[in-house]
């Protein structure tokens, strides 16, 4: 486990941007570490979950925006709902990929790549087509075998549409996706 | 149980392919047990995972463009079998609450959410407005014989404060509705541990590693079957079943079944309705022991 030095300056603006963003009062935390003991991600992550609400009260921006452990979240609400102090650590969790996204950090590239060619067939289509998803998701990661013992399965079950389902709207929810750009990303 | 029960029907881009047969059993069952869906118009993704991963206004806006949508018709609220829809939809719901933030989501929208019809899981509606006694009572083929360990995915009742339904530990709703349709319902301890979720594509071994936990388990407890009621839930351990038993070293012949099909096929609907045939794990061996009992009967 590395140590880290709170004797320097702390980063408060950090601090209070991930309080703002998610409307959590951070300090609430006292470690008991009851959110790390109900994660099914433990095991996979670089960095327990207890671990990444301590930096944040620490201002340790750096570590906590570069971690692993923030892309490999699955949002499943167990830290949520067990924290005793009521705080919703899911969503400081969110906060914290939003602005690893904003600052540029990319340790799970290929985790980032699925989740932006989803939202790209949103854009595109309205709805998701779930082979274009993998077809982009295949040809930016290189990765072109992935799950094809699946698709082998799947194909003659009639369970994997072939054709994206355009909506008639499609305009509308591309239009979503452009307004949020200008008004928020700017 | 009431028959005025008319609601939106959200059916999210799962049941469009690798659900559907989750679709179209929700959609038989709920007819067959009087409940009127009209499908919201011209729907479009509520962007799940991804959405709220890059913003919580984008993810909000993708969401009550539908919401928005189903606010033209005349329903008692919006309904959908996908807990990561449901979730996504509640969630965005429970956020607008604040009108800030309603404000900042309606900018992004042609036409603004008013955010005032109640949001359910169909499984909610079933098990609250329906009720278990009107499932015993148009059972016509009881699940007698099958072993059966529900599983309701990480989302469904999580978090309370805005999931608000059944118990975000230990939930029962498709206990009981299993146990009223005559199958034997396994005590599970993992009801609401995760699956692995979206990862089986970028991160397959999270996938393998949870899922096979949760067959495992329900093996452990003497279940043949497991019965979801996520699609994404289902995905990973019915089709990718096979590279968790690889993964894994295990040998798993369990067949999941979506809530929907066992319940359907205890009100005697038809296979057209159940489609059975989309799973990838066979289901015949379950359905040589629910056979068993009755011939049994029939001899």
């Amino acid at each position: 486990m590395n140590n880290f030095r709170l004797n320097g300056s702390i980063n408060t603006e950090f601090i209070n941007e991930v309080q703002k963003r998610s409307g959590q009062n951070i300090s609430l935390c006292y470690q008991c570490g009851n959110c790390t003991a109900g994660c099914p991600y433990t095991t996979f992550y670089d960095i327990p979950v207890s671990k990444i609400m301590r930096y944040v009260q620490a201002g340790l921006k750096e570590e906590a925006l570069s971690c692993s452990s923030i892309w490999l979240c699955a949002t499943c609400e167990s830290c949520t709902t067990r924290c005793p102090n009521e705080i919703d650590v899911a969503h400081v969790m969110d906060v914290l990929r939003h602005m690893a996204r904003e600052e540029g950090y990319e340790p799970e590239p290929q985790i980032k790549t699925f989740w932006d060619s989803f939202l790209n067939s949103v854009k595109r289509h309205g709805r998701v087509f779930e082979v274009g998803v993998m077809g982009e998701y295949m040809a930016k990661t290189g990765r072109i075998f992935t799950d094809m013992d699946l698709g082998l399965k799947v194909i003659p079950k009639g369970k994997l549409g072939l054709k994206p389902h355009d909506i008639v709207g499609k305009e509308e929810v591309a239009k979503i996706f452009e307004r949020y750009n200008q008004e928020y990303k700017s | 149980m009431s028959s005025s029960l008319v609601y939106a029907y959200y059916p999210g881009c799962s049941g469009l392919g690798t659900s559907l047969e989750y679709d179209r059993s929700t959609r038989a069952l709920c007819a067959a047990l009087g409940i009127k869906l009209i499908d919201i118009p011209d729907w479009s993704c509520c962007g799940s995972t991804p959405a709220h991963t890059v913003d919580h206004t984008l993810s909000g806006a993708l969401s009550a463009r539908n919401i928005a949508q189903a606010e033209s018709l005349d329903v008692q609220g919006i309904i959908t079998p996908c807990p990561s829809c449901l979730t996504n939809l509640k969630t965005a719901s429970y956020r607008m609450r604040d009108e800030g933030f309603k404000n900042k989501v309606n900018k992004l929208l042609d036409t603004p959410c008013r955010n005032d019809l109640p949001i359910m899981s169909v499984l909610q509606v079933l098990f609250e407005k329906v009720g278990p006694d009107a499932i015993k009572n148009k059972t016509t083929i009881p699940l007698k014989g099958i072993k059966v360990a529900p599983y309701y995915g990480c989302i469904m009742n999580r978090p309370p404060k805005i999931m608000n339904f059944d118990d975000c530990e230990n939930p029962i709703a498709m206990d009981v509705l299993m146990e009223a349709a005559g199958a034997e319902v396994m005590p599970f301890p993992l009801k609401v541990e995760c699956c692995g979720a979206s990862y089986g594509v970028a991160k397959k071994e999270m996938v393998t590693t949870l899922s096979g936990k949760l067959l495992d388990m329900a093996a452990d407890c003497g279940a043949t079957s497991m019965v979801t009621a996520c699609p994404l839930c289902q995905m990973n351990l019915d089709l990718r079943q096979s590279q968790v038993n690889r993964a894994n070293k295990s040998h798993h012949e369990m067949p999941i079944f979506y809530y929907t099909q066992l319940l359907g096929m205890a009100l005697g609907l038809n296979d057209e309705d159940l489609m059975l045939n989309k799973l990838c794990v066979s289901p015949n061996k379950v359905f040589y022991s629910l056979r068993e009992p009755q011939r049994a009967e029939a001899s």
